[in-house]
């Protein structure tokens, strides 16, 4: 589901200026110090544009430097349904295995934001664009189940304009099932669950765990809905509203604790962390 | 979408057999000749063929009878299984979605209650119900009703039937995704028996939204799939007309589901479709709906949710450590999961 919607969106590589000390926007097309563009945390400090990252940078970013443990290792992407269609779903994943050096298109762990112990995780929106297989399902659900034997709060940081993953058919329509069912029971348990959403978070993962944080962050203008914006113009036939699906958007209806950027989302991560803690006992 | 008069021609040498078939009784009954004989033997054929052609139905051609304009959806159902239905509007936010159904009935004399996509039986009444694709507010309303249902302990039974919830401006303003990620989420806790049923298609989110329970069953011409054969076929080869090739490689029939131990049980279907014989389709819906129910009424709380979670929770087909970790379940491994697979 709301595939093909993603493809136009802000996939170009950063370029590459001459000498490496410029760097070009990808949103505003400015040419902008690099060094600046790091200082933010990767964001342009003309437009305010958020580049998309790796889940490396993000554990970088926010979780406490050393702290970092990843859980659920080893587990790999088969092709249950023999996907082949113009590029088979095995050659696709390796593509997208050489491209991020991940197994797959999400990555979770133990470690500590701020001192908090905490279970990690986030999607990588360059790995098959992020999408939900049974893989980045089952990471998921581990992770949150972990979090509830432990008792600790969970932070996921979703960057899953895939939504649930074609190639994979109904068995990734049913990790939406899965990854909530969890939370389900981590909500029970008395859990917390910051979700952080990102550029794009679309589909079957905004259509299950995203949608389902305790309390809920966005980066600003992130690509956030259930409907590619391209099925919803082809229903409607008309055009669609500037600024529509974006983050503001979301917070304007109500859907969004807030907006925050990326220099502040450690801090307002960890003031949620601080005053919500989870009681020692059921 | 492909037009369903072009695409059923698999059911055009059954409807000529059966002409066939009316003109002889006609001609038998007017001339007052005897062909009992005859007209039994055609009836036979006609049985044979149908058996044929459904052992040979692609995966599109069944996508085609789970659309069939004739098939028996969610208000059929309502009449033929339930008695007393009892219709509850509205989800107390924002308003009512014709697209879903919730209201209590009596089952076998059981009460009740009763949540399913409605598409229509004609053009009037298929706009009103948006053609089964519903907005928040029907999932809303849905939840809002499961949640009085849980109060009273009293069984759900859904109806799954919708192309996928409704991609539109509204849709997205009022949460869309939220809506159908809080039913996933409620659904898998709540305290009382679920059964679904995907009675046609099962249109990815927008069917899971009311679709999760402590058994999922589908009748055998149904269809249940992360995305449409169509919307597959744009991204794949940007035009809608390789949907039939698209909707092979899915996966998503009754067959395929049953494999995967999504499904519990395949309900089977009268010869040629259920639109052949809406009333033995209902009844086969409501015995295996009633098989299921009596098994899970009277579980214990905990057990029912601990088995339900179980349930989803080991859907999936992965390799762990060089091993095969795969959805697998009482119904045996199936075709997608690699020969020497574990289960969880």
């Amino acid at each position: 589901m709301a595939w093909d919607s993603f493809k136009r969106i802000r996939f170009r590589k950063k370029k590459e200026m001459p000498g490496g000390l410029w760097m070009r926007c990808p949103d505003c097309e400015k040419s902008v110090y690099k060094r600046a563009v790091e200082e933010l945390l990767q964001v342009c400090p003309e437009c305010n544009y958020h580049f998309e990252i790796s889940v490396h940078e993000r554990i970088a970013q926010l979780v406490d430097e050393g702290t970092f443990a990843e859980t659920a290792t080893g587990l790999r992407a088969t092709d249950p349904l023999e996907f082949v269609a113009v590029k088979a779903y095995c050659d696709r994943l390796e593509a997208a295995r050489k491209l991020t050096g991940l197994e797959d298109a999400c990555i979770v762990g133990t470690g500590k934001i701020a001192g908090h112990d905490v279970v990690f995780g986030a999607s990588d929106s360059r790995f098959l664009r992020g999408s939900m297989g049974s893989v980045v399902g089952e990471k998921f659900t581990r992770a949150v189940e972990l979090a509830t034997e432990l008792r600790v709060p969970f932070v996921f940081v979703s960057g899953s304009g895939g939504g649930a993953r074609m190639d994979e058919g109904v068995l990734s329509l049913m990790q939406m099932a899965k990854t909530s069912a969890a939370l389900g029971r981590y909500d029970e348990a008395g859990g917390l669950y910051v979700a952080l959403l990102t550029n794009p978070t679309m589909g079957g993962c905004m259509a299950s765990f995203a949608a389902l944080g305790d309390v809920t962050l966005a980066e600003p203008r992130a690509l956030l809905g259930f409907a590619g914006p391209g099925v919803i113009k082809n229903t409607i036939r008309a055009d669609l509203p500037k600024g529509f699906q974006r983050s503001e958007f979301l917070l304007e209806h109500g859907f969004l604790d807030m907006v925050v950027p990326r220099v502040e989302q450690k801090q307002v991560i960890a003031r949620v962390l601080d005053h919500c803690r989870i009681r020692r006992s059921a | 979408m492909a037009d369903n008069g072009t695409d059923m021609d698999f059911e055009g040498p059954i409807l000529e057999l059966r002409r066939k078939i009316e003109e002889l009784e006609s001609f038998a009954e007017s001339t007052e000749m005897d062909l009992r004989g005859q007209i039994e033997q055609l009836r036979q054929r006609c049985r044979e063929l149908q058996r044929e052609v459904v052992a040979k139905l692609t995966p599109w051609q069944r996508v085609q009878l789970a659309r069939h304009p004739a098939r028996p959806v969610f208000s059929d159902y309502l009449v033929q299984v339930f008695d007393d239905p009892l219709e509850l509007h509205g989800d107390q936010a924002f308003g009512d979605d014709a697209a879903i159904y919730t209201g209590f009935a009596k089952f076998r004399g059981r009460s009740v209650l009763v949540v399913g996509h409605r598409k229509g039986k004609n053009t009037k009444e298929r706009i009103a119900c948006n053609f089964g694709s519903a907005q928040p507010e029907g999932y809303r309303k849905a939840l809002l009703k499961m949640k009085l249902a849980e109060k009273f302990r009293l069984p759900i039974l859904t109806f799954i039937d919708t192309p996928g919830a409704y991609p539109g401006v509204g849709a997205e303003e009022r949460g869309q995704a939220h809506a159908i990620a809080r039913n996933i989420l409620e659904m898998s806790r709540l305290r009382t028996p679920i059964v679904c049923l995907v009675i046609g298609e099962g249109g990815s989110g927008g069917a899971l939204g009311i679709g999760v329970g402590d058994r999922v069953l589908m009748l055998e011409n149904a269809y249940y799939s992360v995305i449409s054969p169509e919307g597959c076929s744009s991204i794949l080869w940007k035009t809608a007309e390789q949907a039939p090739r698209a909707a092979a490689i899915l996966k998503l029939t009754a067959q395929d589901l049953h494999g995967f131990g999504i499904v519990d049980q395949i309900v089977p279907e009268p010869l040629g479709g259920a639109h052949q014989a809406p009333g033995e389709a209902c009844r086969n819906a409501a015995d295996a709906i009633a098989e299921h129910l009596d098994q899970i009424v009277g579980t214990a709380d905990e057990r029912l949710l601990e088995q339900r979670y179980e349930k989803v929770r080991r859907i999936g087909v992965f390799l762990e450590g060089g091993a095969a970790s795969a959805a697998a379940s009482s119904n045996g491994a199936g075709r997608a999961v690699a020969p020497g697979a574990t289960t969880r």
